[in-house]
């Protein structure tokens, strides 16, 4: 029977302190026996160090932890596991080269003669699992070959086969379809309510926690500031509780006339890293004041195209024109003086030089200019300071300083970074990828009133965001790709998320649309 | 021309071929271990020499080569243990480590060479025995490639089933990998990946002094001369990328350095000896050419993964 008031998680004055960082100031709470418990918070603000703390891979400075009435002495992993808590990490724990089976049976292997792995077993091991938890997946598949969805379930499950009965859930829809996503909830909600399992939730997606959470913490630089009946709150009160003051998400208002084409892309190829055809024959044109978004799962050639278009990427066949210029076979460099910046998907590996400051990083592509430079080779480090900061008070960088290290910031920070410089450029063509991926709810009204800014100067935008909801905030039409193809085009408030999960997935296209018109 | 095919194409150069296979497939063997644990291990070279260096060494103090082999096996534990002090624990660059260990390897065996035997290194030490086969006398052709070979040559096929058996088809094997592909699964499991790369180093350090051992107190009578090694570690490591790490093909990389080395040795009667002596090593060099172009298919791939 479930009983309300059963504990099975207590936290008792709990404080954690990184060096420079109290990344959990003071925090008692109980979560209770059978309930889903979501977990809210902007980056930073210490939900992860603190399901971090109950998952044993930190030792807590102060305070107590105590599971199913049992302190916790010992912060281990393997001491948690023993206490029946399970963690599906943001980024999966699973070893690519294994199979399901292998992965899920790990440290807790079935044996033969004692010392050899039993294959076989290990894989009815995992079937039992998939029949008792309803989460289908093949025990034999490999790992690096199913898709993130798969692996998640991989992760749940392999949680239950340690005999967890306390499931934490870090940022479990971040790399979900919305189909997906309903999935997994149902899936949630069925184990809490069969097993009388405890499911907590890390997310920042309020949405979601107003869908699924029976109670939601709200925790802000390290504290937690509220814990409410989900039932009670709004999802602006929420908002409010995370940053400390009222979230305005004003409508974005949009002014000015769409103008001429600004990009221009043909009957276009690109191959992916494996050399298989990533985009293919895809055409679309983005006009002077719109944004384009796209929507897609993540692989289905959105990032090649993004990369193509900015000259990262050889093109395998068609066109490409910027500006009304060619830009096949062209560098970065020579494309970007046609007109085009770029905010590119993975901030850390192309966005920055995350050991270089924050001046350096702005400054990328302006060393030459007359007003930096003199003679054509001496850096004039004053005016480039007296740049930086104008650049990074506008943008309400928050760091130690132009000088500081980009690699130390935090995402939010790293990202206004990269968007202050992209759009210090004032081009007429705007590619933004992920803008605002792993940033907080604060930080994204910024970026997304910002875009909306340049969209209204009458930049041509192209947007490619795993965030729906942006895609569809932003975006002045939608176009929906599945394999390197175009599946549809729409006007986003004309559209449901859902009925675009369907042309994502592939499952609907234009020209079925079409047909069952017709 | 005929001659020179003849003595290629002999006997002689498969039994030669097993000789010189050995010490490159037992060092192999332990750079499996450090690969699998995610640590690029060119210190191997080093490792080797020192088996070579203590192994005469003991052999020469206490007059046995089992004293000898003893040592070996003490020096391999030693290595492997300073080794991952620095890779694991204090988390230096395994590079530079590889690299240092080389050079002191180099230079430590040289300096107690020098010091205890002179500048001719020693000789005609106790050696370990050769094992005659009665048996295989009464095949023809495979019975004289095969019998009256050092212990380790018939070691090595065993080491090498056991280790392939280790690496594949035990939990263990399963954790020493993960330890390499992905450690934080590990420890998210419960288990320390740092443990299974301390393992992975001893192991490495164990079976390249055996390959020392080998080379010593094995195929030659208890001799020890400077340098003696002659870059076989970073063979054993070409053959460890070549096969990805799986012990049973790196034994096969290693025979077919053997080959050539014995191909080389057969030559030397008609060709130039510093001549013949380049052959492995261009095998080695086409082996890496091969192995760049694999991985770089492989690492688009995981980067394709990885967007």
């Amino acid at each position: 029977m479930k009983d309300q008031n059963e504990i099975a998680v207590s936290f008792s004055h709990v404080s954690m302190q990184f060096p420079g960082v109290l990344a959990n100031d003071d925090i008692s709470l109980d979560i209770r026996r059978g309930e889903i418990f979501a977990l809210v918070g902007e980056n930073g603000a210490g939900k992860s160090t603190l399901m971090n703390l109950l998952y044993g891979i930190h030792t807590p400075t102060s305070g107590e932890i105590t599971v199913q009435g049992e302190k916790i002495t010992q912060f281990s992993p393997k001491n948690a596991i023993a206490h029946g808590v399970g963690m599906v990490h943001q980024h999966f724990m699973l070893v690519p080269s294994f199979t399901v089976a292998q992965n899920i049976v790990m440290r807790q292997e079935p044996r033969k003669l004692g010392l050899f792995f039993d294959n076989r077993a290990a894989e009815d091991i995992t079937r039992q699992l998939v029949a008792e938890y309803g989460l289908q997946v093949e025990p034999s598949a490999v790992v690096q070959e199913i898709s993130v969805g798969l692996q998640q379930r991989v992760e749940i499950l392999k949680a239950f086969y340690r005999g967890a009965d306390i499931l934490i859930l870090d940022e479990p829809t971040a790399v979900l379809t919305p189909q997906e996503t309903d999935e997994l909830f149902d899936v949630i909600r069925r184990i809490v309510a069969e097993k009388n399992m405890t499911v907590i939730i890390i997310t920042h997606k309020l949405g979601e926690v107003m869908a699924i959470s029976h109670r939601v913490g709200v925790m802000r630089k390290g504290k937690l500031v509220g814990v409410e009946e989900t039932a009670h709150v709004t999802q602006r009160q929420l908002a409010s509780m995370m940053v400390g003051r009222p979230v305005l998400f004003d409508q974005l208002a949009r002014t000015g006339t769409r103008g001429a084409v600004q990009i221009a892309v043909e009957d276009l190829t690109v191959q992916n890293d494996r050399g298989l055809r990533a985009v293919n024959g895809l055409s679309l044109q983005v006009h002077a004041g719109e944004v384009l978004g796209i929507a897609a799962i993540e692989g289905n050639g959105q990032s090649e195209l993004l990369e193509a278009i900015a000259g990262m990427r050889p093109v395998t066949g068609g066109s490409i024109c910027i500006c009304g210029q060619n830009a096949v076979g062209r560098t970065p460099g020579e494309i970007r003086a046609m007109g085009l910046a770029h905010i590119p998907e993975d901030r850390l590996a192309t966005g920055v030089s995350k050991d270089a400051s924050v001046q350096d990083n702005l400054l990328v592509g302006k060393h030459m200019l007359p007003e930096f430079n003199r003679f054509g080779f001496h850096q004039d480090t004053r005016a480039i300071a007296q740049y930086s900061q104008q650049i990074y008070d506008s943008f309400d960088i928050r760091g130690s300083g132009i000088d500081m290290r980009v690699g130390d910031m935090s995402g939010g920070n790293m990202q206004k970074v990269v968007v202050a410089r992209e759009f210090s450029f004032d081009t007429p063509v705007l590619l933004i990828s992920q803008p605002t991926r792993g940033v907080d709810v604060g930080a994204m009204a910024f970026f997304h009133s910002r875009i909306i800014e340049k969209r209204n100067s009458g930049c041509a935008i192209l947007l490619v965001s795993a965030d729906l909801d942006e895609v569809f905030r932003l975006s002045d039409r939608i176009i929906t790709l599945y394999e390197g193809e175009i599946t549809g085009e729409f006007d986003p408030s004309a559209i449901s998320k859902e009925e675009i999960g369907y042309y994502m997935t592939g499952s609907r296209s234009g020209k079925e649309l079409a047909h069952e018109e017709a | 021309m005929g001659e020179i095919l003849k003595s290629i194409f002999s006997v002689g150069t498969l039994n030669q071929m097993l000789r010189s296979a050995t010490p490159v497939a037992l060092a192999a063997i332990g750079g499996s271990m450090t690969e699998h644990a995610g640590i690029m291990n060119i210190g191997m070279d080093g490792m080797i020499l020192m088996g070579a260096f203590f192994g005469a060494l003991g052999s020469y103090l206490f007059g046995s080569a089992a004293a000898g082999l003893a040592m070996v096996l003490l020096m391999g534990i030693l290595v492997g243990l300073f080794f991952a002090l620095f890779v694991v624990k204090l988390h230096s660059d395994e590079f530079i480590i590889g690299c240092a260990l080389n050079t002191f390897a180099l230079g430590l065996t040289t300096y107690l060479s020098r010091s205890i035997f002179g500048s001719a290194g020693t000789k005609g030490n106790p050696a370990l025995p050769k094992l005659h086969l009665p048996l295989l006398d009464k095949i023809p052709i495979v019975g004289e490639v095969l019998n009256n070979h050092s212990i380790f040559v018939y070691l090595t096929l065993i080491f090498v089933i056991i280790m392939w058996l280790y690496v594949y088809k035990t939990p263990q094997g399963f954790w020493l990998r993960a330890s390499g592909e992905k450690p934080e699964t590990l420890r998210t499991a419960g288990i320390s990946p740092e443990k299974m790369k301390w393992i992975a180093s001893i192991l490495c350090g164990i079976f390249c002094a055996l390959a020392g051992a080998h080379l010593s107190l094995g195929q030659l009578n208890g001799t020890f001369a400077e340098n003696m090694v002659n870059s076989r570690g970073y063979i054993a490591f070409a053959c460890v990328i070549f096969a990805a790490a799986n012990p049973a093909k790196a034994y096969l990389a290693a025979l077919m350095f053997g080959f050539f080395d014995a191909i080389g040795l057969r030559l030397q009667k008609h060709v130039s000896p510093e001549l013949t002596g380049m052959i492995p090593y261009i095998i080695t060099i086409v082996m890496m050419v091969y192995v760049v172009v694999r991985s770089q298919k492989k690492k688009r791939t995981k980067a394709q993964q990885k967007a």
